[in-house]
């Protein structure tokens, strides 16, 4: 049944995983419908696993259901920096110290599960809203909150609703200074902050072939800012690349039928997009970056789950090799992972950071979750690359907070002002 | 600490908030990560909107939001904020995916009635009905049919939440859902 529904040429992503996870492949569930799906895998961060861990002891549960398939990882305030989030970082290791699941320390959660374990046709559960990016190579990846997850600690099961699909479909190619997280801020702003509500997001087309599997994770990290449940690149050649030089293996490689239902559809011709900038503040639009005027800029922010990988560097030092952050403004910068940051290290693009004058940190969520590197104070003004632009977010409640590629970012941080990347590169 | 299972009948006076009350709106991430006590959260709900908010709030107090209610963040963290605010219930145009799971997974009633603000104004006083999944206007009686979810959410929720309800059961509700579906 299994293979049948796997070749059914009239159900989406979503339909086709559900089906065939939920009671052994027995039946096919269409959208709309609930059914309870096994874990291949389950996350918890340093800010929902403390919550997640006092649950699963309030529920009396005496052991996990499995240990190696559970995650817990030391990422948004790491290290901790006070003694509040300390005493919360301890409480995780005590758990996995008692239960005998992995902990990484120092690299965000998305990315370390990307580079290291998560593999296409996988289920997984994080408790970490941008668990989704992991759609980016084909696996069923959504997040939930902290009693959930204990329940999936508990149980290695969870019920879903067979989510709605929404197609859009990518043509074209970039023109020069515009990457994919141009591509996901313009969609949002299409869409609205509830635009994939309940959705899955089916990302297709001739384009897709072109972007990279850091590409895709950004744009699969960012689809959650329009509230969806997934947000799904197929296993195409360069998945398979990916995998083999990882030397992983897929569990399952799930393609749409053709005739799949999608209650809505959208086109995005790439060699139409500016470089995009979003904000401040999520009831604001989203412009190009050459709209800006010359407002101050206090700091830019380049990193987080969104856009701290490789790639997203490799750009970064580009912009900045030779030039100098504008006097008056901050840069900080943060890559996604361990690896990130020594590959940076290494091939010398660290150094480029910091003769720009930029500061260079470890691998954490840092300025973006405003507990540590980078909180910003009373009416102070950040272009950054995390992935949100909330009142508040990044510190106080007054602070302005612009979002952007890591090109527009290094770019403005380089004349203090929200600028156009394309005169730099 | 708990607190006890909502009663099936909820009256109280209303909060109303727009479209796109999003999580760190509810209780910004520099608070919650720094405390795993509810009490301690509900400190800073709504804090984003009114650092005051909780001095302000009074037990069986409801909201009634616009669309997207707890949209971004999976935090738990924001509908516990609420709920141990004394907020009773939330009813709005519409919810967040994962704030609107979180909030059965913990015992906060949360209704989608959409139109929902169109009706009811600030310190309206309104009666939920956990029952019928109904909410009424004290003033005029005018009755609003929130939409259907399954009855083990439902059970869920009315039981106070995955720790009461797992602690009672020995297992989730979910497990049963071939015959619920």
């Amino acid at each position: 049944m299994s293979q049948t529904i796997l070749n059914n040429d009239s159900l989406t992503f979503a339909e086709k995983i559900i089906s065939v996870k939920a009671d052994g492949g027995q039946k096919i569930h269409q959208a709309g419908e609930i059914a309870v799906i096994p874990a291949d895998m389950a996350m918890a961060q340093d800010s929902t696993g403390p919550l997640a861990i006092k649950v699963f002891r309030e529920m009396g549960v005496q052991k996990v259901w499995d240990p190696k398939k559970i995650h817990l990882v030391i990422d948004h305030s790491f290290p901790a920096p006070d003694e509040k989030v300390a005493n919360l970082h301890i409480l995780i290791r005590e758990f996995v110290t008692q239960q005998g699941v992995r902990l990484v320390e120092g690299s965000i959660s998305h990315q370390h599960l990307l580079e290291n374990h998560v593999v296409p046709g996988m289920v997984l559960f994080g408790a970490d809203s941008h668990t989704c990016q992991a759609g980016a190579i084909g696996a069923f990846a959504t997040g939930i909150g902290s009693s959930e997850m204990a329940a999936v600690w508990a149980s290695g099961k969870l019920w879903v609703r067979v989510p709605e699909s929404i197609k859009i479909n990518l043509t074209g190619q970039f023109k020069k200074g515009v990457y994919s997280r141009d591509i996901i801020t313009h969609f949002i702003g299409m869409v609205g902050e509830d635009g994939g509500n309940y959705k899955s997001l089916e990302w297709k087309g001739p384009a897709v072939k072109n972007l990279s599997i850091s590409s895709r994770a950004c744009i699969s990290n960012n689809s959650m800012e329009c509230g969806c449940k997934l947000s799904i690149f197929e296993v195409d050649p360069a998945t398979q690349d990916y995998f083999k030089t990882a030397n992983r293996k897929a569990m399952l490689e799930i393609h749409s039928g053709p005739k799949a239902h999608y209650k809505e559809e959208y086109d995005i011709d790439l060699g139409t997009l500016e470089p995009q900038v979003w904000g401040p503040g999520n009831e604001s639009k989203v412009r190009a970056a050459g709209e800006f005027g010359d407002d101050h800029l206090d700091e830019v922010f380049i990193g987080s789950s969104t856009n701290g990988r490789y790639e997203d560097l490799q750009v970064v030092g580009k912009i900045l090799k030779g030039h100098k952050v504008k006097a008056g403004t901050r840069c900080i910068i943060t890559p996604a992972s361990r690896n990130v940051f020594e590959r940076a290290i290494t091939d010398g693009l660290a150094e480029t950071f910091l003769q720009s004058g930029a500061v260079f940190t470890n691998a954490t969520c840092g300025a973006c979750v405003g507990t540590h590197l980078g909180v910003l104070g009373e009416n102070e003004t950040c272009l950054s690359t995390s992935p949100r632009n909330y009142v508040g977010r990044m510190g106080a409640t007054t602070a302005k907070i612009y979002l952007s590629s890591p090109a527009t970012a290094a770019a403005s941080a380089l004349e203090g002002r929200i600028a156009d990347p394309r005169r730099y590169i | 600490m708990s607190l006890p299972p909502p009663s099936t009948i909820i009256r109280g006076r209303t909060w109303v908030w727009p479209d796109d009350v999003n999580t760190d709106i509810i209780i910004p991430f520099r608070f919650k990560a720094r405390t795993n006590d509810p009490v301690e959260m509900a400190k800073y709900a709504m804090y984003g909107f009114d650092p005051e908010f909780y001095k302000k709030v009074k037990p069986g107090d409801l909201f009634v939001a616009g669309r997207n209610f707890g949209g971004g963040s999976s935090r738990e963290q924001a509908p516990v904020a609420i709920k141990y605010s004394g907020v009773a219930a939330v009813v709005a145009e519409s919810f967040a995916r994962i704030f609107y799971r979180n909030s059965f997974a913990i015992g906060l009633p949360a209704l989608e009635v959409p139109g929902i603000t169109k009706q009811v104004f600030q310190w309206d006083d309104l009666e939920v009905n956990l029952e019928d999944w109904t909410v009424k206007k004290v003033k005029d009686g005018k009755l609003f049919h929130a939409l259907p979810v399954p009855d083990f959410l439902r059970g869920l929720m009315r039981e106070g939440g995955l720790v009461e309800y797992y602690k009672k059961h020995k297992n989730f509700p979910w497990e049963q859902v071939r015959q619920l579906a």
